[in-house]
């Protein structure tokens, strides 16, 4: 009953709830002086003032600005930590809280359910997908569903990448928290809004334009477009205000001694995915802004019978989301070079080559977004710069492939389920990284530009480059997160059911898109030859899903489980891994001091933190 | 490099507050605040650089060039008179309280909020005409007759002058802000990041305006 009263209460459903009367004040309130001013029935303006509302209700209701408004009104704000009073420890993470670990913790379970519910939006419209014909679905809820697939993915992973680099961000350069920890919880609670919005427009009629959002067809899609483009920007706003708090908490909290080039080679992928998500966000928020000011405030910038320019929402569109692809794989191809000398025994090899390729891949992100574009009808001189930027990112890229194959050679290799899936990982990204070429390359890819090649490199690149990295991180730092070990056997057979079932799914899509076989589209004549691959491809994506609900299942069971896990089971020389668990609620207790380098596995007498034997006495 | 180490007894200008024996050094913090708000204007940069960009890919006519809309030249030059009017006395506010002189940072700031509310007016209800008025005196046009739906010269005037009113409206009230407070006494010599924050924020909102009237008002061919 108590349990029920504090879920009832959390902050989730207080949101909830305020989002809910928030906008529908907005749709009234429009509605009213609409019909006041005697103007024609026209739904969008009051749902686009109603979706703006509902998100301020829901972070009014939900207290995540709170403290800010006591500051507009003069009085003292001081920080509440730890657990509120006479409640439950777990209650924490259903309530506003500003802990960088609660917080790394809210976005890690919210981005496995939203994931879990893009996924089912891939199995439905797989299933259809499996045989020519129209079976289960009609064109319209098909056209919503991928749509949906797309962004609620990307959703997702935006929250996955955020779950990673708020939990471990701090603990591994050794600051006490976020810079600035309400700003942090601000980013993790707009997103849940955000996500509402997505998934509210599947309801109002959906919409068909991908998660692209391309005019003009995005200004004549029925309404769930709105929705969809506002989610999308809120999407962004969560991105900016995290990553500028990323790279103020790297800059100013590090531990004594952790010099640039000491601090754990994470650390230096998320900061390059900050630099990307804080200045290429905001050029698509000008973009969706644009699109739904056309829509409903009749402005004109992308119809062409108004004299606007669709091509120009395609270059504000993919300067940011090409950059953004690196924000999604930067953090994972961090992960990769994390955990691959813990499990070599060996340092990594290249540190600095490495932390700087991240760099480097992000700088060359920004030059590269026209690729998306060889079939737009953009300027053709455009066309051949944009193809040799596309090739030098194969650089950088290079650069992490040749370092962790050294760093493997003659190592001491242990495969326990994270190295499995960064082994995965790298395999997998490597299937997405040779058959991109293809597509930055002019001729062949005027050939397959929005065929199935694209729909298998891209989810080999993101699987590759975000999702095993991602489950990697999730069985590696879970005896930290939790103090209990997952159960080894469940997390290798994960491992061995979506291996060879991505290879099969990504393969199988890359072989039907050569055949003819086009993106976004319902149907498929049976005379193309691929509905033998395409029953593959769908069986693939259900072993799949199976295989990430037994993570699910292995998470929960062992996360519940007496048994204790050891202080460092992999033996890792990473500061957090140094205190036992549970991590204090400002993470160190005692202050250590970085004294070596951090990846040096198997050399003699190395050390990388060296804890000051007196604790410093706490309080005055 | 490392700013980070607890909190030092001595430097906090208050009683040693249990509560914040965790949180950083207030001097840190403020470095802290500041190297954010500057990622933010950076971050903002690219907003309003890709409504630069946007204006001048269309308002490109092929074979005539870089066009803009008929505009009052007079009611712009006013406004963005006011609007760097008020950043003066933004900076005086702010020095002033460096100083410790906090009714001439008290009065600054407030006046800096009213010309910003002005120069509100001025975009908001004069040149965009919310009203649908018009008037004709000392041989000025004071309201605009750009409207909204007039292709693409519309679109990108409201969107951009819309873009940065909105930016305006949140400054006057973070403003606002700063002089509620500031009349409470709670800035000191020492701790007044706020006043200093929004000091910044204003200036650059300025700034963005430096670029934008040209683009809107100046450059390019009148059509």
């Amino acid at each position: 009953m108590r349990t029920l009263g504090i879920i009832i209460n959390s902050a989730y459903v207080r949101g909830l709830i305020g989002q809910a009367i928030f906008t529908f004040a907005g749709i009234g309130l429009v509605g009213g002086i609409r019909s006041a001013m005697g103007l024609e029935t026209n739904v969008e303006p009051g749902v686009v003032l109603g979706a703006i509302l509902g998100v301020i209700g829901f972070l009014l209701f939900a207290g995540v600005l709170t403290d800010w408004l006591k500051w507009i009104a003069g009085k003292k704000t001081p920080l509440r930590h730890g657990v509120p009073e006479g409640k439950p420890g777990w209650s924490r993470y259903l309530n506003v809280d500003v802990n960088h670990k609660v917080i790394g913790i809210q976005y890690g379970y919210t981005s496995i359910l939203v994931l879990l519910v893009g996924g089912i939006f891939a199995l439905v419209f797989r299933l259809e997908l499996a045989q020519p014909g129209i079976q289960l679905l009609d064109a319209k809820t098909y056209n919503t569903l991928f749509s949906a697939h797309g962004i609620v993915m990307i959703a997702s992973i935006l929250l996955g990448v955020g779950a990673m680099t708020n939990y471990l961000v701090p603990l591994m350069i050794g600051a006490s928290d976020m810079a600035f920890p309400r700003l942090n919880a601000f980013s993790y609670w707009v997103g849940i809004p955000a996500v509402v919005l997505i998934l509210s427009g599947m309801v109002v009629g959906g919409w068909d334009t991908g998660w692209v959002g391309y005019p003009p067809l995005s200004l004549r899609a029925p309404l769930g477009v709105v929705l969809f483009l506002m989610g999308f920007y809120l999407n962004g706003l969560s991105s900016i205000a995290s990553s500028i708090n990323l790279l103020v908490t790297v800059s100013f909290m590090r531990a004594k001694g952790m010099t640039p080039f000491r601090m754990p080679i994470f650390v230096w992928a998320a900061v390059a995915t900050s630099l990307i998500q804080f200045t290429a966000t905001q050029t698509v928020g000008v973009a969706l802004t644009l699109n739904v000011m056309e829509r409903v405030a009749g402005l004109t910038f992308f119809n062409p019978t108004n004299g606007g320019d669709p091509v120009l929402y395609q270059h504000l569109f993919w300067f940011y989301s090409h950059p953004v692809v690196y924000v999604f794989v930067l953090p994972g191809l961090g992960i990769i070079s994390e955990l691959l000398p813990v499990f070599s025994r060996k340092p990594l090899f290249g540190y600095k080559w490495i932390a700087l390729s991240s760099l480097g891949i992000a700088f060359v992100g920004f030059l590269v977004w026209a690729h998306h574009m060889f079939t737009s009808g953009m300027n053709d001189a455009l066309r051949i710069p944009f193809m040799m930027a596309t090739m030098f990112v194969a650089i950088p890229t290079g650069v992490k492939f040749f370092s962790w194959v050294a760093t493997m050679w003659e190592g001491k290799l242990s495969f326990e389920t994270p190295m499995l899936f960064v082994l995965g990982a790298i395999s997998v990204f490597l299937i997405g990284g040779v058959t991109g070429p293809i597509l930055g390359t002019i001729p062949t890819d005027l050939h397959l530009h929005d065929s199935y090649w694209v729909v298998g490199h891209f989810h080999a690149t993101m699987f590759g480059g975000f999702i095993f990295p991602f489950f990697a991180a999730i069985y590696y730092w879970f005896p930290k997160i939790t103090g209990r070990m997952y159960k080894e056997s469940l997390g290798k057979l994960h491992f061995w059911l979506m291996v060879p079932g991505f290879w099969i799914m990504s393969l199988g899509q890359m072989q039907i898109g050569l055949l003819g076989m086009r993106r976004r589209i319902v149907d498929y004549e049976a005379v193309l030859g691929v509905q033998g691959t395409q029953v593959l491809i769908t069986i693939a994506a259900l072993v799949i899903g199976w295989s990430v609900l037994i993570m699910v299942y292995n998470l929960v069971s062992s996360a519940r489980s007496k048994e204790m896990a050891v202080t460092n089971p992999w033996g890792s020389r990473s500061p957090e891994w140094q205190i036992p668990y549970p991590v204090p609620e400002f993470n160190y207790d005692v202050p250590f001091e970085v004294v070596g380098d951090p990846y040096d596995y198997g050399l003699d007498g190395s050390e990388y933190v060296h804890t000051q034997a007196a604790p410093v006495p706490s309080g005055d | 490099m490392s700013a980070y180490t607890k909190a030092q007894p001595g430097s906090h200008h208050e009683a040693h507050d249990e509560d914040r024996a965790h949180e950083l050094p207030y001097a840190t913090q403020v470095r802290a605040n500041r190297l954010g708000l500057w990622l933010f204007f950076i971050s903002e940069f690219f907003l309003f650089g890709a409504l630069l960009i946007t204006r001048f890919y269309l308002w490109n006519v092929p074979g005539v060039g870089q066009t803009r809309p008929e505009l009052s030249q007079e009611l712009g030059l006013i406004t963005t008179s006011i609007l760097l009017l008020s950043s003066f006395f933004v900076y005086r506010g702010e020095t002033a309280m460096t100083f410790g002189d906090r009714k001439t940072f008290t009065q600054s700031y407030l006046l800096a909020a009213l010309l910003g509310l002005l120069f509100f007016v001025g975009v908001v209800v004069m040149e965009w005409n919310l009203f649908g008025l018009t008037l004709n005196m000392f041989g000025i046009e004071w309201f605009g007759h750009l409207k909204p739906s007039d292709g693409v010269h519309g679109g990108v005037f409201y969107m951009m002058t819309g873009m940065h009113a909105l930016h305006v409206i949140s400054g006057v009230g973070l403003l606002l802000i700063a002089w509620n407070r500031g009349r409470k006494g709670m800035y000191s010599v020492e701790r007044h990041w706020g006043v200093e924050g929004i000091a910044l924020y204003w200036h650059y909102v300025d700034v963005v305006w430096i670029f934008f009237y040209p683009a809107l008002y100046l450059i390019g061919k009148a059509v």
